[in-house]
């Protein structure tokens, strides 16, 4: 059986329909009780209480680089194989993108006043989070400017590609430019240790738990956007007879 | 179990605060959005 079966709407919604209970289900465990976990950490010695800040902040901005990551590769699948399910998801990811991104960058707006002593600093990776939320932002715009579907998935899954270099460099622009506030990478397979174990596995669990709820969430909008799509086509028939 | 927050209460609270209602706004969003839109399908489809 091909992987690209599930591109048709009608399986997607059968094998989704039946996943997603089991998804939400592991959502609603792991997120709060990574958050819990977070929260009830010890202060650190240098950041005090604020560390209970990093399991929004890291988990956040993981998603808001891995979703455009995600909708890229979505939209390539659109581009190239035209499968609807794909430019869908990608549309559906976009809002939920959004959200992370505008997490990651109010939660380390607000860490960052105590720590550097300012809100905000046109440092590289803020500045390129910066710039990808606004891409979210016109990403969503444009899907909703067009009214050809096929059009806005095209154009939409241009724009994609276009947002992805600045989606990679706020992954990487701490290690492209030295000059910035923002320290490194908090986790890494690089051997050792940058992060305290107590600290390290509640981040984990929080980290899973943000992948399970944007799971979730992208099965619900997807198919949600596949019933609009649906019902469009079942009214534009309707007019026809 | 309370927990202390020391003199950084108030940057702590906001940021979980703020990320709390994003959060969950988002969820709500996706799940008023996912009813309508299987209602609306449902209506037409009743129709047709």
């Amino acid at each position: 059986m091909s992987i690209w079966e599930y591109a048709n709407p009608v399986k997607f919604m059968r094998v989704s329909g039946a996943a997603l209970p089991w998804i939400a289900a592991a959502a609603a465990i792991c997120l709060p009780a990574g958050l819990v976990w977070g929260w009830m950490t010890p202060e650190d010695y240098k950041q005090g209480s604020t560390v209970k800040i990093m399991f929004l902040h890291v988990p956040a901005a993981m998603m808001a680089i891995n979703i455009w990551v995600m909708m890229l590769a979505a939209s390539l699948i659109w581009l190239i194989r035209r499968h609807h399910v794909s430019a869908l998801a990608a549309r559906a990811a976009a809002p939920i993108g959004a959200v992370m991104t505008l997490v990651a960058l109010v939660t380390g707006a607000v860490w960052g006043q105590p720590m550097w002593g300012t809100w905000w600093e046109w440092d590289p990776r803020l500045t390129s989070f910066l710039i990808l939320f606004l891409f979210y932002l016109g990403y969503m715009a444009l899907w909703g400017a067009i009214e050809n579907p096929d059009s806005a998935a095209d154009l939409t899954g241009v724009l994609c590609l276009v947002g992805s270099v600045f989606a990679l460099l706020s992954r990487y622009a701490v290690n492209f430019w030295n000059q910035g506030l923002h320290q490194g990478a908090s986790l890494s397979i690089a051997p050792g240790e940058r992060m305290s174990a107590v600290y390290k596995y509640p981040l984990y669990l929080c980290m899973l738990g943000f992948f399970l709820l944007f799971l979730t969430l992208l099965l619900v909008r997807t198919r949600t956007e596949i019933r609009r799509r649906r019902t469009a086509a079942l009214l534009a028939r309707e007019v026809r007879a | 179990m309370m927990i202390e927050l020391g003199r950084y209460a108030v940057p702590v609270l906001t940021a979980w605060g703020i990320s709390a209602v994003l959060i969950v706004g988002l969820i709500v969003q996706t799940l008023a959005a996912s009813a309508r839109a299987r209602r609306a399908l449902e209506e037409v489809e009743r129709r047709g």
